[in-house]
């Protein structure tokens, strides 16, 4: 091989491995300047249409008068169910898988069974919400019905944050607690769950915003679109952002687009202020304690 | 006790969809249901074939595939390998953004923003068409490439690049002969697990691939996908009881075979990497 031949190599050589690093860098942007785009995209369509009255109106068959106050306390309603529904079962159920359950068949079957819960399409809740909760157990249409389905959607995020939090909290302060008398549920009582508790809380908050944005598994379970009452109490229909916004999204009208852009601006709005929530406890509570 | 609530939830899935769709196929035979190429339930001649459905479901999934795969493989390379620690703690909440963001949003996007702009492009394409919904569904899931492949690719000991660096290769050829090989059945795993989210996606295709079972690979017409073809009977006024009404609960239980089998799959892809290097 001529010298010259090995130089033009060398040099196609450092070419290749200097597009290959702009390609990366270049998807990297592309990612950015497609959030950025998707964003700024929304907000124009969307910022001109957003007042206070748009936070007060329900819904309405005119653009302008349109509103998402009942979808709004419909999603208020729907989340706090939800939470009161799937904290306590999730943690519950974290708790026994670290604490209580022997590493063996069952806990690896569980384990199992929970992460591929986690892969299940939202919609395949939806339908086993509609057969179990609505028609089976005649709950109907209702905003209860529409809970309990969430709460099974989020449950394996909710378990796996807690055990993840539970895990975190270490070995010695349990046998410390034992050692002095404690029984193991004392134990888990005052000093595990405390312990835990950020951990907990962020990763519910964070499974809760997942659930706020989610509008498939309601569909199957009848949240309506058109609802121009908001629910009262949990037997009540019920619509939520999320579905408002599929609805508006979905009409022939141009100015409705406009008004869907505004809903999500509403949506990403409440969303956000959830993360900030939870990376909040994250940071406040999470530095408190030290071991 | 309450880890019993997930069993249940299992074995409420499975029960649930199996009992409504026995009250289906006592009435569609197997045969038609996978062989038959027409989706009609809501016609007056009704046919029950779900190829239409799997087939539109498969174009949108291959779409968001070919869009998310090769974008956010790349990203994962250069966040784990080139980046600068303090770029990849910028850049890696603004993903994060991304993933929160709720598929309503990309629906909504599909439709206001990218349709009209496929339309410029191709005129002959339908308002509602495949494109749109793979596009959007492939930024959707790119986070979770993203994440999962960086994870891995930040798995490989860091002994395997100083001994190919060692040896004479380049960053580049590191890269591309030793980190990536390394880390492949890792992001094979991550590509499964996000093309099981695709096949599952339901609000960003219902809204933006169309209402029409359609035996097609042409991403520009309007298409069906068995999540969006759920959302439309069930948000309908379909009798309970009837063939349409137990027919979601067929589509629901084959869609929940296909994702189960992709996550297993993935999961058991993943294990055989991590005995290799622990």
């Amino acid at each position: 091989m001529s010298e010259q031949s090995a130089v033009r190599r060398q040099r196609r050589k450092r070419l290749a491995a200097r597009s290959f690093e702009w390609l990366c860098l270049t998807a990297t942007f592309l990612c950015i300047i497609v959030l950025a785009a998707l964003l700024s995209g929304i907000i124009y369509r969307g910022a001109g249409w957003l007042s206070i009255e748009f936070l007060t109106n329900g819904p309405s068959r005119f653009p302008d008068q349109s509103g998402v106050k009942a979808a709004l306390i419909g999603s208020v309603w729907l989340i706090g169910l939800t939470a009161l529904i799937s904290v306590p079962l999730g943690t519950g159920a974290a708790i026994y898988l670290e604490e209580y359950a022997r590493p063996g068949i069952l806990r690896q079957f569980i384990q199992t069974n929970v992460s591929n819960l986690a892969g299940v399409p939202s919609i395949v809740y939806g339908i086993l919400g509609l057969g179990l909760f609505v028609r089976t157990l005649a709950i109907g249409d209702t905003v209860l019905a529409g809970a309990l389905t969430m709460s099974l959607l989020i449950l394996p995020v909710v378990i796996v944050a807690a055990q993840e939090a539970l895990r975190a909290v270490p070995d010695s302060i349990r046998h410390a607690s034992l050692a002095l008398g404690a029984t193991r549920w004392q134990t888990i009582q005052h000093q595990v769950l405390p312990a835990a508790l950020p951990g907990i809380s962020t990763g519910t908050i964070l499974a809760l915003s997942r659930a706020l944005g989610e509008a498939a598994p309601l569909i199957a379970v009848g949240a309506l679109a058109f609802v121009s009452r908001y629910p009262l109490g949990p037997m009540d229909k019920y619509t939520v952002l999320p579905i408002q916004i599929f609805n508006w999204t979905g009409k022939p009208q141009h100015d409705f687009q406009n008004v869907a852009a505004a809903g999500i601006i509403v949506l990403l709005g409440v969303l956000l202020c959830m993360n900030a929530l939870a990376v909040f406890i994250r940071y406040r509570y999470g530095k408190q304690i030290r071991w | 006790m309450c880890a019993a609530v997930s069993v249940l939830t299992t074995l409420g899935i499975v029960v649930v969809l199996l009992s409504q769709a026995r009250g289906f196929f006592q009435e569609v035979s197997l045969v038609e249901f996978f062989t038959d190429t027409r989706w009609t339930p809501l016609f007056e001649q009704k046919h029950y074939g779900i190829l239409p459905l799997v087939s539109g479901t498969m174009l949108v999934a291959a779409g968001s595939a070919l869009v998310a795969l090769p974008v956010g493989l790349c990203t994962a390379i250069y966040l784990s390998e080139y980046a600068a620690p303090r770029f990849r703690e910028v850049v890696k909440p603004v993903l994060e953004i991304l993933a929160g963001i709720p598929s309503v949003v990309y629906g909504f996007v599909a439709v206001v923003f990218i349709s009209p702009i496929i339309r410029e492009i191709f005129p002959s394409a339908d308002v509602f068409n495949a494109a749109s919904a793979s596009l959007v569904v492939g930024v959707m899931i790119l986070p979770m490439v993203i994440s999962l492949s960086e994870d891995v690719l930040g798995s490989v000991p860091q002994a395997l690049r100083e001994a190919s660096c060692a040896l004479g290769a380049s960053q580049f050829e590191t890269i591309v002969r030793v980190v990536v090989p390394a880390a492949l059945s890792g992001i094979v795993a991550s590509f499964l697990l996000a093309v099981s989210r695709a096949i599952g996606e339901t609000m960003a295709v219902t809204l933006a691939a169309g209402a029409t079972p359609n035996l097609t690979l042409n991403p520009l017409e309007s298409i069906q996908t068995m999540t969006a073809y759920i959302a439309q009977v069930s948000m309908g006024e379909t009798e309970h009881g009837s063939t349409g009404y137990n027919s979601i609960f067929a589509v629901g239980i084959s869609l929940f075979v296909i994702t189960l089998l992709m996550n297993l799959l993935s999961q058991w892809v993943l294990s055989r990497m991590r005995e290799k290097y622990e």
